[in-house]
């Protein structure tokens, strides 16, 4: 016989669930978002004795509280019909508090097993644990395994396949929580919702979950029914001599689950010192932890922006502009197809993509360091010891690597705010992490400051990063002053047992960013490529253009020329670099030579542009290549990590304004002055 | 009042109440600090602030601000 079934894998952040996610359902993984929201929704599919079950991992939560995002996506998927029973792990070394949300899932009711994770680390410490003592108090089966060896796959499945069951109980909390949770469940029958969750429904409505109550307003919840359920929690509060809903609850919960511990659990007489606090000795030491931290982030930043990462950044470039792009051209001329569409394919569509493309080297370097900092545990480490610096600026310290790495490339940093967990903080450091110059910006600041500041350049190059950053903190000011006021869910972060990552799990999240990246690179940006290929090569009247001036670019750039005018720069030259710029911020240097008639001679270009800036207006072009709206891989990224159109113009616009302001301000403040 | 905030480094205090109200009293629940519990200072940031506490077997970092919010009993 043959059954197909969907199972939701649920656990704690750190409990292993995203390794036992791997191991179970290997590569045989879909990845996708959940509907409106940038959280991977990750499906997997298995298949056991002859039944086939699809395995959904769910972001990993503490509770189901209707509070964080990856909260609000559990609740709504445990409490839909699109499921049939539960696999939570939880971690073996640190029970309490794990089982806390497993108490929350058999209040839902629904099939389940247990999988007690990480049993090797357990007896490592010397702690032995009764697993049916665990599975009688909990009235689930409980399943020990070693995710990471392997340990008991086959049970588990096995439990999955065919021993899934519905808690033959519901735990009896003292205090009368227990039978208050029971009476209003008894009470919540007539209301059309499945009955076998009532008691999670009526433990949300005794703690006064508003968002509990509200879909009790749009079920219509009769009047009496309201009442009654008020007042067997009025009740239930007096029992426990504590005054507030919510802390009877949880003390009700936490209460059990010692109970359930002290029976199932025998601990060693004398507490050995765990790896993890002999690490944290060292790592978080008051005055180690800032050079500790320091060499870790150079390392990571030296191999993915320095000699590796631009080797086979360069590697991919050359791949792609001499090798495969020629050999198409070749192919098309054979074929004898007419020029302007090789130049739209050799030129527009393959250089921007592939000008794109020579990023992934990097981003899937980046990205194994950052797997490997998150999955190790020192990512909330970094989050603990940047806290304080970035508070200031209304980010917290998990904002700090994304900032450091928009240093290198904006668009891996941008995708590197996915590690932290809280949708404001994430959306400011998203539209701040521009601010921070990245590496292509750099030849436009040597360029422009060499050509006018001789010895001077590198103070005025440095200059540039400071008001980068300067910038950064004014922008981060504004924002949580007007958009982002939300009072921050805080800092509550937990420092999770340090565990070595495993080789499967870094490579298929290496290779799923990758994928994501040339996913994306071959569809928005080929098209934003296509675009502005045509706009640079023909002329309005949709001729072939003879030279840029005449081009739907010149036009445009000599059209919006004296925009720029209060900055100092009004030829229509530079408004057509900073057009381009957008494509690559680099590009703004070869199209200033293309336009400049100075073809690839730097000494030449060097020296017109002598003529053409006063020193004062080419600092403040600088100050506005700095600022404007990042290039379009980063823009196309900036819009999916937002989740949407509105956000990512929403960003360049705040961004491109920011930057006229300063540019103005510093050619017309410094020309009182010169 | 004696909160979690005045506990140094290898110091340890019982839970009495939760003064923090919304996302941030359900989030310390949720974590595990309820009436009764026994929290131990671990360390404190480089910077001062956040500090790092232990309690049921696991390390939790938070910021002093909030850390005001936790009550502990007197006598502890």
């Amino acid at each position: 016989m043959s059954s197909k079934k969907t199972i939701a894998i649920i656990g704690n952040p750190n409990s292993g669930k995203t390794t036992l996610f791997n191991r179970l359902t290997g590569s045989n993984q879909h990845v996708g978002n959940w509907p409106g929201v940038t959280v991977d929704r990750k499906t997997g599919h298995i298949c056991h004795d002859g039944v086939g079950i699809d395995i959904v991992d769910l972001p990993g939560i503490y509770s189901l509280s209707p509070y964080t995002q990856e909260e609000i996506i559990a609740r709504e998927f445990v409490l839909s019909d699109e499921l049939d029973g539960i696999l939570n792990i939880v971690d073996a070394a640190n029970i309490e508090r794990n089982l806390y949300l497993t108490l929350q899932l058999i209040a839902l009711g629904l099939p389940m097993v247990v999988a007690l994770g990480f049993m090797d680390d357990v007896r490592a410490q010397g702690i032995e644990i009764d697993c049916d003592v665990l599975s009688e108090r909990l009235g689930v089966p409980v399943v020990p395994i070693s995710a990471k060896k392997g340990e008991n796959m086959h049970n588990l499945l096995d439990g999955l396949a065919h021993h899934m069951r519905a808690p033959d109980k519901q735990p009896p909390y003292l205090h009368g929580v227990g039978a208050a949770i029971r009476r209003a469940a008894e009470q919540l029958q007539p209301l059309p919702l499945r009955q076998c969750s009532l008691p999670f429904y009526a433990a949300k409505l005794l703690e006064g979950d508003s968002a509990m109550w509200a879909q009790m307003d749009r079920l219509q919840m009769p009047e009496h029914m309201r009442v009654e359920i008020n007042s067997i929690a009025a009740g239930m509060q007096s029992h426990a001599n504590l005054t507030d809903k919510e802390m009877v609850l949880a003390d009700a919960l936490y209460d059990y689950i010692e109970e359930v511990v002290r029976a199932a659990y025998q601990r060693p007489k004398v507490h050995k010192e765990t790896l993890t606090e002999r690490i944290d000795k060292i790592v978080l030491h008051r005055v180690w932890a800032l050079p500790i931290f320091a060499f870790f982030m150079f390392l990571m930043f030296w191999c993915t922006f320095g000699p590796i990462g631009s080797l086979l950044g360069d590697g991919m470039e050359y791949l792609i502009q001499s090798i495969i792009s020629p050999a198409i051209r070749n192919g098309l001329t054979a074929a004898h197809t007419q020029d302007w569409l090789i130049g739209l394919i050799c030129d527009g569509a393959i250089g921007g993509v592939g000008g794109v493309l020579s990023f992934l080297p990097q981003i899937v370097i980046l990205f194994f360091f950052l797997s490997v900092l998150e999955d190790t545990g020192y990512l909330a480490r970094v989050a603990f010891i940047m806290d304080t610096l970035l508070r200031r600026i209304g980010l917290s310290g998990k904002s700090f690597v994304p900032m450091l790495m928009g240093f290198g490339c904006t668009t891996p940093a941008v995708m590197a705010a996915r590690t932290m967990e809280n949708d404001a903080d994430r959306r400011m450091t998203i539209m701040l992490t521009p601010f921070m110059s990245c590496g292509a910006k750099l030849p436009v600041y040597a360029l422009v400051a060499g050509a006018l500041f001789g010895a001077h350049q590198g103070l005025v190059v440095i200059s540039l990063y400071v008001l980068g950053i300067l910038m950064g903190i004014l922008a981060g000011f504004l924002l949580k002053k007007t958009i982002f006021k939300e009072v921050s869910s805080g800092f509550v972060l937990e420092l999770p047992t340090y565990r070595l990552p495993s080789f499967k799990g870094t490579v298929l999240n290496m290779w799923q960013k990758a994928k994501d990246f040339i996913t994306r690179a071959g569809t928005l940006i080929f098209l934003m490529s296509v675009v502005i290929w045509l706009l640079q090569n023909f002329t309005p009247s949709l001729d072939v253009a003879q030279n840029a001036g005449e081009s739907i670019l010149g036009v445009i750039g000599t059209f919006i020329a004296p925009v720029f005018k209060p900055l100092g720069f009004g030829q229509w030259q530079e408004s057509v670099a900073l057009l381009t710029g957008l494509v690559a911020k680099e590009a703004v240097v070869s199209t200033m030579s293309v336009l400049y008639g100075a073809g690839g001679d730097s000494a030449m270009l060097s020296g017109l542009l002598g003529t053409v800036f006063t020193p004062l207006a080419g600092y403040s072009f600088l100050v506005f290549t700095l600022l404007y709206m990042p290039c379009m891989s980063a823009f196309a990224t900036i819009k999916r990590e937002m989740g949407g159109w509105r956000w990512a113009f929403g960003a360049a616009a705040f961004q491109t304004v920011l930057a006229y302001l300063a540019a103005m301000v510093v050619y017309q403040v410094g020309s009182l002055f010169l | 009042m004696k909160t979690l905030n005045n506990l140094k480094p290898g110091q340890s205090g019982v839970v009495e109440s939760i003064t923090a109200e919304g996302a941030l009293k359900r989030h310390f629940l949720d974590m595990g600090i309820t009436k009764g519990v026994v929290v131990t200072m671990e360390r404190i940031a480089p910077f001062g602030d956040p500090v790092a506490v232990r309690l049921r077997g696991y390390s939790l970092s938070l910021r002093r601000a909030e850390a005001k919010k936790i009550v502990l009993e007197e006598h502890a």
